[in-house]
């Protein structure tokens, strides 16, 4: 019982860092029709950078350095949109692929010049490097922490894309981006804004994931392949969607680690067939016209 | 004058689709843009509004010049592009498309909010819950034209309005249009039902081959029989 418990308190965790980013790619390819390859390296960035921000402050300063990668990220990815990304939206997809894949190696090289090649890792604040005990079962309290981060990023997303003009705005421009500018709605600077929301979203979860891992060159590569899971898993483009993925992929890899560690990464792909064998278009996306 | 062109030339690529239009609209004036299939009525609106570029020429809106202006600048200007075809959000629900219309930006209200709007077409009322994907051919003109309206314009460009419409919206929507010209506002409309557009103009103008061909008052473009012959309009029984 109290394995299973703890068990499902770090599915939750795993599931979550994998929302916040996947929650970010499915936003940008929601609203632009475009599979940035490079949002991995959003993450690997804010994992680096919350290294360098919190340095050996052992946790301190970590409060702040979140929030601080997160924004820094979005501003990186903002300066993306401007120069490359809005040159490609009415490019094939296969030009889309491989600039933003120019872009990931790009930015894995540029990551070996500022950070080097060994593992950095960095350890979280104070009040979350115990473990707690709840009903008897016992767990890292960071796990918890991830999960409502998690939470509050999906809730915080659902609510602004269903209850604010901008949300419904980031909407109609997947629909008609024409009629959307006729309706005054300056849509060069509306994808400007989600494509640094996106990168935003992956900065925040390398930051948040950082204490957790060890963080080196190669994690870009990973975390894109998680994200791409996810998002296809959930359906491209649905943000509830991509909630589920998370939330499959982590119990997979869970128990995957637990019950056949040799299998785990394996599990990922059985769960990936699986899905898009009943629904080709992921549990929650719409099938494309 | 609302809205001038002077000398507009617009290409696709090599092709060269607007050869030197030049149009007047003075404020107030209902205008009708007609012509057959291919002419160039939409891409001359296009160019209007902002969503095609200008190769040449001039396009001034209330004495402003416009030309270079991209399309969000000159809706928040006063300059409201209706297109053809079903041009819905429609993952959005009705309300949504008419409050993110209604919203889009501060600008002096000049009497068209939603609930104005509703009172207009009631049956966007009716449907302000239903996802606007969902909607007929009718229901989606009439939403596009009550979009228009909440950015407030003072120019109001519609292409092809009545097509896909049933003859009964067909009427509604003539009633509409006299409406708004009752309001004093502007209107620049383009038609395959050429009837319709003159008996809702003052003036028309017919397009060939991106050129003007014929411009004249919407009475005696109606009486004439070359450019009835012209557009393939029946004689009035
Ligand atoms: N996106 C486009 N690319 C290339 N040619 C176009 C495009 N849109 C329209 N055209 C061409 O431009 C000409 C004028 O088209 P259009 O303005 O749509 O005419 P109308 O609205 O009068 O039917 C036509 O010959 C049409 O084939
Ligand atoms: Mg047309």
């Amino acid at each position: 019982m109290h394995a299973f418990v703890v068990d499902l308190v770090s599915t939750l965790s795993t599931a979550g860092y994998l929302f916040i980013v996947s929650a970010g790619l499915t936003l940008v390819f929601g609203a632009m029709r475009v599979i940035n390859l490079a949002h991995g390296s959003f993450y690997m960035y804010g994992a680096f950078l919350v290294t360098t921000l919190v340095g050996a402050s052992s946790g301190a300063r970590f409060w702040w350095a979140v929030p601080a990668c997160a924004v820094a990220i979005g501003a990186v990815g903002a300066v993306v949109e401007l120069g490359v990304m809005r040159r490609l939206y009415r490019s094939e997809h296969l030009t889309q692929l491989l600039a933003t894949f120019g872009l990931l190696l790009i930015f894995a090289d540029l990551a070996l010049r500022l950070w080097g090649t060994g593992a950095r890792t960095v350890s979280s604040p104070s009040p979350f490097q115990g473990r707690i005990t709840i009903a008897g079962a016992t767990f890292p309290s960071y796990d918890i922490a991830i999960t409502v981060v998690a939470v509050l990023v999906g809730v915080g997303l659902w609510a602004m894309l269903t209850r604010t003009v901008v949300g419904w705005r980031i909407r109609a421009v997947v629909s008609d981006p024409e009629a959307l500018a006729a309706t005054g709605t300056n849509t060069h600077l509306l994808l400007t804004v989600v494509f640094a929301l996106g990168a935003g979203l992956a900065g925040l979860a390398g930051a948040i994931v950082a204490p957790q891992t060890s963080i080196a060159p190669g994690i870009d590569q990973a975390i894109i392949v998680s994200a791409f899971i996810v998002t296809v898993i959930g359906g491209l483009g649905s943000i509830a969607g991509t909630a589920l993925g998370a939330v499959l992929i982590g119990v997979a890899q869970t128990l995957g680690t637990r019950y056949a560690p040799n299998w785990a990464s394996t599990v990922i792909y059985v769960v990936l067939i699986a899905v898009l064998a009943v629904r080709p278009w992921g549990l929650l996306g719409a099938a494309e016209r | 004058m609302i809205l001038d062109i002077q000398d507009l030339h617009v290409y696709y690529g090599e092709s060269h689709v607007i050869q030197g239009i030049s149009l007047e609209m003075d404020r107030g004036e209902a205008v009708a843009l007609l012509g057959r299939n291919g002419a160039g009525k939409t891409t001359t609106m296009r160019a209007v509004a902002g969503l095609t570029p200008c190769a040449r020429g001039r396009v001034r809106f209330d004495g402003q010049d416009i030309t270079r202006w991209p399309a969000y600048r000159t809706a928040r200007r006063g300059l409201s592009f209706v297109p053809s075809g079903r041009r819905a959000f429609d993952t959005l629900t009705v309300r949504q498309n008419l409050d993110l219309a209604a919203r889009a930006w501060r600008f002096p209200r000049r009497g068209w909010d939603v609930a104005r709007v509703l009172k207009v077409f009631p049956l966007l009322e009716e449907l302000s819950g239903r996802r606007a994907g969902h909607l007929s051919g009718g229901e989606q003109q009439m939403l596009k034209i009550a979009r228009g309206l909440l950015a407030n314009p003072e120019l109001l460009i519609l292409d092809e309005p009545t097509e896909g419409l049933s003859p009964a919206v067909v009427k509604d929507l003539g009633r509409w249009l006299d409406l708004l010209r009752g309001e004093g506002l502007s209107i620049l409309v383009t038609e395959q039902n050429a009837l319709f557009a003159l008996a809702h103009a003052d003036r028309g103008y017919v397009l060939e081959k991106g050129r003007i061909r014929f411009a004249s008052d919407a009475s005696s473009l109606r009486s004439s029989d070359e450019i009835r012959s012209y557009l393939g309009v029946a004689r009035l029984a």
